[in-house]
């Protein structure tokens, strides 16, 4: 069986997939490109063209720059946190404990917990009262002696995104570590005991012989929390409102759309997000096509 | 292999069991889902009997209580005309005012909507999803038992837009009674130097002196102190034609937030108001400047009694000025069932309406002829105020400024925090009201 | 051609014989990080607790930590009220459209990896790239196109949504999970001259049970919780699922952070239940293994 006759059938298959996404995803993303390009500004529509000017606009509103750089915080200490607490907790679980479901389910439940509630529990635990109003995480710093840890959280007027991250390393580091775990096992045993067969040492069988299978994993891992990161409302609406201090891209844009009726701007600020998680995906997506040429 | 030998793949058990199970799920949640679903057509169907759809953000404490009485009292007089109560939470409405976007853009709208009276309407105006309502307010005589500051403020062109149901003020100073007399402050600032001069007392006595919540509080707070600073007449001039914000009152309102800022709690952009009211009613705060409905928080929920656990007055240096803002209802532009909206809109600016309404609420009616019996403490004085005070727009709840302008203030607010750079803050105003107006 | 001596994927199966994973003894020192891990990720699960207990009057930000003084169950009860009737809304919406998702991944997993055509990883980069775009921008227009087209509407709609926007990724983590099937399974099959779906049926699924776990889990909990589409594509108030029930428990003026709490607490129940059953099963569909090589 050679040719069309061969792989027809799969494409056939993926072809419902293909259609609603072509039209889910790109049409819309295709209408809020146009929207970027046109001047529909306020409530009513218009549909004028003027090219790149509304990105121009975006290049010198301070407001903008101080979202990217609160997101650009967030997600170096999101994606490193994840991945390090989810590959941790993974390494800790992989030759299995008593109990181990009992963990796993621990790990887990932050994500189930709605952002609405955990939110607002968050901005209580991170609040950077003084003294003798120190509550919090600060006050429980205090009691056990590491007083020297008690910070301003996210109202630090530098580094206070990176604080934003903390809440969100709670809610997916489980998932991380459910994907880290499942990479961990799925290493062939044999390939393990040969190694420990040759004299290998525990860790050397992990370092040169389980780590290297785990690059995939890593990389899955990262696309799916740079995606959340790149998007993040929720959260971090749930923890500071909708103040500057504490706003990223996605809730400017928001702010755009439903309360400004800015419409273009609103969109254009989607249209950069997108452009920019590509940064993050086509690394990835070398990768891959690279791995597959390769065998 | 003989090719045309039929030869099983190996099977697992546990894999069959598990495709099994996975096909009868999905099989049983597919066709029963399907089969209840089928039969209707495209559009949700919208009910051949008469109803009212009325979209609000009305989901909790007194004010869902205050609209629940509306819907009894509406269902007893219009038994065929039920009420179909849809709300969305989300502060101030945020969320429900992106789902209405969505719903007006589809052209489904409900029969009525809630939105700030005053200048937050215009979206819908300029985009044509409301209908004018003088003909209602003609039929029911509105104007002349509203106050005529009110009618005139919520009047473009020429044409008003939404019955406001309630009257909350912004301009109101917090205090707690105890507090102040432990800090020596024998009398509740009027003006500004006295109150600058009761902050240096209540700092001196180990106290925040003006308890301050999130930026949206920190927006409400500018304004008193701008009203303050330049007054009624010059605030609403700066909104209606965007001209005098290059000016040394603006200026010198500007200097003397910034000042006040000073006096404020460090991790006010943590703190909800409600929890920056609680600093006051706690006793670690002397001041705190938030709108009425602060009063029902302090009442009811923390059970202060009100001039003894609690106390207010206006803002200083807005005696006899009423930071009004006002939660109103508009008839949109191809309501479902236009009769029935029509006949609420009239029932919402009746006496008993808003004198069922606003005691629970927690706030006042628009209309002057009030029954104070019904009102709490705190209430009864605001009806007094209401009667004489002149009127100023509030910003912060959408009165004086579009949707649009908001953000742009916001911004610039948002910044000043972060810099308190003055001069620039007021260059961003400017620019506000050019890009605005 | 096999990836197998190349990296794995999201979720694999454990090949070879070994079948017995050693339960290894965990050192004291092992169990002493686990459970004080257990310990940090419980603590806001703790002020949650604690805060749906309390009355109005007791919560601030100052008392975040303390036990309540008078301890009610009125929040408790009140989310309940408010919950109960969109729960079902929430069970009718997330369970098919996991298992619809999961199934559809599942397929368009095998295909882009196993039984691949001309163009197959453009196809892949095609779907994982639409994952990235924020949906708020588009849901005005999203809404505008399912009532063109006349998608039935309330749950079914979102539903669909979800389905759709799950692809993606589904997508990523099947394929990257058959991706580690050794090809002489494949090879196996096509020697019995199975056609494609037969392979599929056969072969793949069997072995798929991990995979499914993990984008089931994933999913579940992404449509349990999501906000945004359930409100802006479902107009009457009562099929809203019950994130948006949920969401109206903050009040407009005053929050009553009690009921949020409790209520979010309830809300997240069935996903932890999820969760618990389903990570058995991933453990047992590790456990068991794939065929004998």
């Amino acid at each position: 069986m050679r040719g069309v006759r061969r792989w027809g059938p799969g494409l056939l298959l993926v072809s419902p997939s293909i259609i609603l996404i072509a039209v889910f995803v790109y049409g819309l993303i295709g209408w809020n490109l146009r929207v970027s390009t046109s001047d529909w500004r306020e409530a009513n529509r218009t549909n004028g063209f003027v090219g790149l000017d509304v990105y121009k606009e975006l290049r010198t509103d301070e407001r903008w720059s101080l979202d990217l750089r609160h997101l650009f915080l967030f997600t170096i200490a999101f994606v490193v946190g994840t991945l390090v607490f989810g590959w941790l907790l993974a390494l800790l679980l992989d030759k299995g404990v008593k109990g181990e479901g009992f963990f796993r389910s621990i790990y887990l439940f932050p994500m189930a917990v709605s952002f609405i509630a955990s939110g607002i529990v968050w901005r209580w635990l991170m609040n950077p009262a003084p003294g003798d109003r120190a509550s919090g995480l600060n006050v429980v710093f205090d009691k056990l002696g590491v007083g020297f840890l008690s910070n301003q959280w996210w109202q630090h007027p530098e580094w206070g995104a990176l604080a934003l991250a903390l809440p969100a390393v709670w809610a997916l580091s489980g998932y991380v570590m459910a994907l880290f775990l499942a990479g961990f096992r799925g290493v062939p045993e044999e390939l393990r005991e040969a190694a420990r067969m040759d004299g290998a040492s525990e860790w050397r069988v992990y370092r040169h012989v389980v780590f290297p299978f785990l690059r995939p994993v890593t990389l899955a891992a990262l696309i799916i929390i740079g995606h959340i990161s790149i998007k993040v409302f929720d959260l971090i609406v749930a923890i500071g409102g909708k103040q500057i201090v504490t706003e990223v891209p996605a809730i400017y844009m928001w702010v755009l759309i439903y309360d400004a009726r800015d419409y273009a701007k609103g969109a254009a600020i989607a249209t950069l997000l997108l452009v920019g998680i590509s940064i993050l995906i086509i690394p990835y997506l070398v990768y891959t096509v690279r791995q597959e040429r390769r065998t | 292999m003989a090719r045309n030998e039929k030869r099983r793949l190996p099977r697992l058990s546990r894999g069959t069991v598990f495709r099994g199970a996975l096909l009868a799920v999905a099989s049983v949640l597919l066709v029963v889902p399907a089969a209840s679903y089928g039969g209707k057509k495209g559009v949700e169907k919208t009910s051949a009997t008469s109803q009212l759809q009325v979209f609000s953000w009305w989901t909790g404490g007194g004010e869902a209580h205050g609209l629940e009485k509306l819907i009894a009292i509406w269902n007893k007089q219009h038994p065929g005309t039920p009420f179909k109560n849809e709300t969305v939470a989300g502060g101030a409405g945020t969320n429900a005012k992106a789902v209405l976007a969505q719903r007006l853009a589809a052209k489904k709208p409900p029969d009525s909507f809630q939105g700030h009276a005053g200048a937050e309407l215009l979206d819908y105006v300029k985009a044509g999803q409301v209908e004018p309502i003088d003909f209602i307010y003609k039929k029911y005589g509105f104007a002349k038992i509203m106050p005529k500051g009110l009618i005139s403020q919520i009047t473009y062109k020429g044409h008003i837009y939404s019955v406001p149901v309630n009257i909350h003020r912004a301009n109101v100073l917090w205090y707690n009674p105890a507090v102040l007399k432990k800090a020596g402050i024998t009398k509740v600032p009027t003006k500004w130097p006295e109150f600058i001069t009761a902050l240096g007392k209540a700092k001196t006595a180990g106290v925040i002196p003006l308890s301050l919540g999130e930026q949206w509080t920190q927006k409400h707070l500018l304004e008193t102190v701008m009203i303050a600073t330049i007054g009624p007449a010059r605030w609403a001039t700066l909104w209606k034609t965007g001209n005098g914000w290059n000016t040394p009152g603006v200026t010198l309102a500007l200097n003397r937030y910034k000042t006040l800022l000073t006096y404020t709690n460090s991790d006010a952009a943590s703190l909800t108001w409600q929890d920056a009211s609680k600093l006051v009613a706690d006793g670690k705060a002397a001041f705190n400047i938030m709108g009425d409905w602060a009063d029902g928080y302090y009442r009811i929920d923390l059970k202060k009694k009100p001039k003894t656990g609690y106390g207010w007055a206006a803002t200083p240096g807005t005696g006899g000025i009423y930071d009004w803002l006002s939660d109103s209802f508009t008839l949109p532009k191809g309501a479902p069932h236009r009769a029935a909206a029509v006949l609420w809109l009239g029932f919402l600016g009746s006496r008993r309406a808003q004198d069922t309404f606003n005691p629970v609420k927690g706030s006042i009616p628009a209309r002057q002829d009030a029954n104070p019996k019904l009102y709490d403490t705190y209430l009864k004085w605001a009806l007094s105020q209401w009667k004489t005070n002149k009127l100023a727009g509030s910003l912060t709840h959408g009165v004086v400024a579009s949707n649009a302008w908001n953000t742009d203030v916001d911004t610039a607010l948002g910044l000043f925090l972060q810099n308190k750079d003055v001069a620039k803050f007021q260059t961003s105003l400017v620019n506000a009201a050019n890009k605005n107006t | 051609m096999s990836t197998t001596t190349a990296a794995p994927p999201a979720v694999a199966p454990i090949q070879g014989r070994s079948r017995r994973r050693r339960i290894a003894r965990a050192t004291p020192l092992k169990y002493a990080v686990l459970i004080g891990f257990a310990i940090i990720v419980l603590t806001p699960v703790y002020v949650l607790l604690v805060t749906s207990f309390k009355t109005i009057d007791e919560i601030d930000p100052a008392h975040a930590w303390s036990l309540p003084q008078t301890l009610t169950f009125d929040a408790w009860r009140q989310a309940w009220t408010q919950l109960s009737p969109s729960m079902q809304n929430s069970f009718k919406l997330a369970i098919p459209a996991t298992i619809l998702s999961c199934v559809l991944g599942s397929m368009n997993g095998f295909v882009l990896s196993k039984w691949r055509f001309p163009g197959a990883d453009l196809i892949f980069t095609f779907f994982l790239f639409g994952m990235f775009i924020p949906y708020q921008a588009v849901m005005i227009p999203l809404s505008l196109l399912l009532d063109d087209i006349h998608f039935p509407a309330g749950i079914p709609r979102l539903i669909f949504a979800h389905v759709v926007y799950g692809i993606p990724i589904t997508a990523l983590i099947f394929r990257n999970y058959y991706s580690t099937i050794p090809d002489d399974l494949m090879e196996a099959a096509r020697m019995d001259r199975a056609g494609m779906l037969r392979t599929y049926w056969s072969v793949i699924l069997p072995l798929s049970a991990p995979a499914f776990v993990v984008a089931a889990i994933w999913q579940f909990t992404s449509i349990w919780n999501d906000f945004l589409f359930a409100v802006f594509l479902i107009t009457d108030p009562a099929k809203w699922p019950v994130t948006v029930a949920l969401n109206n428990t903050a009040g407009s003026l005053v929050t009553p952070f009690n009921l949020q709490m409790s209520a979010a607490l309830l809300a997240s129940l069935p996903t932890l239940i999820v969760y618990i059953l389903l990570g058995r099963f991933f453990m047992r569909g590790l456990m068991a293994g794939a065929l004998k090589g």
